[in-house]
């Protein structure tokens, strides 16, 4: 059983935005790195996945620049096998399908019997780059999965999928399959000091593409702050306590509600 | 020509459907370009004709016995033989799971991609640009298309309003289309037990996200929530963790509500969160990112720290009520 395991680099959510000079994107900067969240789960749901086969191997992919070996180091920490590194230094200028599709070439040969992806990323948010991994690779997928019933991994897997408004809806797929985890399908385990000495001594193996043109790319013409809808009254001035006083005043003779 | 999508469960119709619809009409005037609303399914469809009643050159049932149940696999071979025998210059949708399931596969068979979940688009120079949201909803990215036709947009729900889908007459059609093998087997959609707690119904509602930090910390919120004599609700990750139960959770994957206040304490409004409860009648925030994106749908906003603005909240409360 081999589980390959897509994670990405994303700008820290908390991390305060400024826009690049050429307006095209964020100024990168100073800005804090994490893992993007939804892949965090895959990883954990892989884990397990393995863990109750008994057998296997989870081995995490990134594409990215050098500085994206943290995500990989975090993972390997975590109890992902070995990874793979697609050392892209301006992953920025790649659009979905060609992320898919570099990756689709650097993992083909691996033959793994599921990859798994993160559903969305937290940066750009096409959740397309599993979808079209799956076509490329010619594997069926499944997105936004919610639980994966471990018991039933055989040449077929089961899985539930979240739908609109609290509905679900279980499939199941013949392997090799592709899935998009949905945040919260488990509870992430923390690295222990035991696996982040064990990282150290772990297989990364690299890979330098050669990035194919793709005509059909959209390009980003000018990022910018969202236009209000609304007139918001700011209470306080930054001042928390104020702000509550005021607001409560406002509840009162405004909103009429207290 | 511009198709679009009409997403519907057992011939019933999903309403996001109606504001794909206005989009892809509002697109067709501006660039010229006539509508043809597409139906998979594996019968003739009973929807066929209330979409017909919208102003589109054509309702196509795209008709396979595999199209009784959504799977990837049969919506997709549909899409890709619908898209090749009409050669349309846009393919529009609605931002949808199901969308979202299979619309980028028919895009990268065609060596194509999605521009997804636009929110709205200006025609410049007889091309679309489309804007979209971008780290969680805290930047706007105006994006173009690349390459040749067709290109494939779906739109967030809201951004078009399903009732301004123009009325008029059109045609029905059927074409026949192919698909392969299927590799996946669905079986029947259900709910989860229904909720035991109903915010539809609350008139207040104190809401909490991930500022709060801890399961300890919800005591917090609650006493604000008792001040006020409000229900307690929260964003999915404060559910993910157990912090508070899934029945508590307001947004796309849990409860729709419409109090006639909400306040928000540590919650950034991320969409999903936003569409279970932008309907309030007054939206308070409390975040302390001046930039998070829940202040751009609230009505009044405290940028601070809500450990520090609730106990103030909860004793002006008390001090008000008397
Ligand atoms: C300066 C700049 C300019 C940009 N310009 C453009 C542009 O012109 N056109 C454009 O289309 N995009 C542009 N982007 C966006 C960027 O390239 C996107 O990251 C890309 O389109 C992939 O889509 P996504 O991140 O939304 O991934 P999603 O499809 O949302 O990701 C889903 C999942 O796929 C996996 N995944 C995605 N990317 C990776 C990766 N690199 N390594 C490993 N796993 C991954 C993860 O598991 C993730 O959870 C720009 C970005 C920057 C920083
Ligand atoms: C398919 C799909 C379905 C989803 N369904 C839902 C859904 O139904 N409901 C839902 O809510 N989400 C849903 N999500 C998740 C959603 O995208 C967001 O991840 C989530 O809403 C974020 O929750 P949050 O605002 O609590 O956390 P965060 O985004 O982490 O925000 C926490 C906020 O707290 C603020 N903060 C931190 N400390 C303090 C403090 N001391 N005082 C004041 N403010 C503070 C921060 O500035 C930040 O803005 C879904 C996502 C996907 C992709």
């Amino acid at each position: 059983m081999k589980i390959i395991v897509l994670m990405k680099q994303v700008a820290n959510k908390d991390a305060v935005l400024r826009i690049a000079g050429d307006e095209k994107w964020i100024n990168e900067a100073d800005v804090a790195w994490q893992t993007n969240e939804s892949d965090g789960y895959a990883l954990e749901e892989a884990l397990r996945t393995v863990e109750a086969k008994g057998e296997g191997e989870v081995v995490v992919c990134t594409l990215g620049p050098q500085g994206a070996k943290t995500v990989i180091k975090d993972a390997l920490a975590r109890g992902a096998n070995r990874a793979i590194h697609v050392v892209v230094d301006d992953s920025k200028s790649l659009s979905s399908y060609q992320i898919a599709k570099t990756i689709a070439d650097a993992i083909k040969e691996e033959n793994a019997d599921l990859v798994f992806t993160g559903l969305q990323s937290d940066d750009a948010s096409f959740g397309q780059t599993g979808v079209i991994l799956a076509e490329l690779l010619g594997i069926p997928h499944a997105t936004i999965v919610i639980e994966v019933d471990r018991a039933s991994l055989g040449d077929t897997l089961r899985v539930k999928r979240e739908l609109e408004s609290g509905w679900y809806q279980w499939f199941t797929y013949k392997l090799p399959a592709l899935l998009t985890i949905q945040s919260g399908i488990s509870q992430i385990r923390y690295a222990s000091l035991k696996g982040i000495m064990a990282a150290k001594s772990k297989e990364i193996r690299e890979v330098t593409p050669a990035v194919e043109e793709f005509a059909s790319a959209s390009a980003i013409q000018k990022v910018y702050m969202p236009l209000k809808t609304k007139q918001t009254q700011i209470l306080g001035n930054g001042d928390a306590k104020a702000g509550a006083v005021e607001l409560v005043e406002k509840l009162r003779s405004e909103v009429r509600i207290i | 020509m511009i198709l679009v999508f009409i997403e519907h469960k057992d011939c019933v119709l999903n309403k996001t459907s109606l504001e794909a619809i206005a989009a892809a009409q509002s697109i067709g005037k501006d660039l010229g370009l006539g509508v043809t609303a597409v139906l998979p399914c594996d019968k003739d469809c009973s929807l066929a004709q209330e979409i017909a009643g919208y102003a589109v050159e054509k309702v196509l049932i795209a008709k396979n016995e595999k199209l009784g149940t959504y799977t990837p696999d049969a919506y997709a071979d549909a899409w890709e033989h619908v898209i090749k025998a009409l050669a349309p210059k846009y393919v529009v949708m609605s931002h949808t799971y199901q969308v979202r399931d299979f619309a980028p596969k028919v895009a990268a068979r065609l060596g194509r991609e999605v521009v997804g979940d636009c929110i709205r688009y200006r025609a410049e120079g007889g091309k679309l640009v489309l804007t979209r949201r971008i780290f969680l909803g805290k930047l706007d990215a105006d994006v173009t298309l690349g390459g040749d036709a067709p290109y494939f947009v779906t739109f967030q729900s809201g951004a078009f309003r399903g009732d301004a889908a123009e009325k008029g007459s059109g045609a029905v059609e059927t074409m026949e289309v192919t698909i392969g093998d299927v590799r996946m087997t669905p079986e029947a959609p259900f709910q989860e037990a229904k909720a035991s707690v109903d915010l539809t119904r609350s008139e207040i509602i104190v809401a909490v996200g991930r500022g709060i930090k801890s399961q300890e910390n919800i005591a917090v919120a609650q006493q604000l929530a008792d001040a006020l004599g409000a229900d307690l609700a929260a964003s999915r990750p404060i559910c993910d963790s157990e912090w508070l139960p899934i029945d508590r959770q307001i947004g796309s994957s849990g409860q729709t509500v419409a109090p006639k206040l909400y306040i928000a304490l540590g919650i950034s409004g991320a969409i999903q969160h936003i569409v279970g409860m932008k309907n309030a009648g007054t939206i308070v925030a409390v975040n302390k990112d001046a930039e998070a994106p829940i202040f751009d749908i609230a009505d009044y906003g405290i940028v601070g720290d809500l450990f520090e603005a609730v106990p103030v909240l909860v004793d002006e409360i008390a001090k008000a009520k008397g």
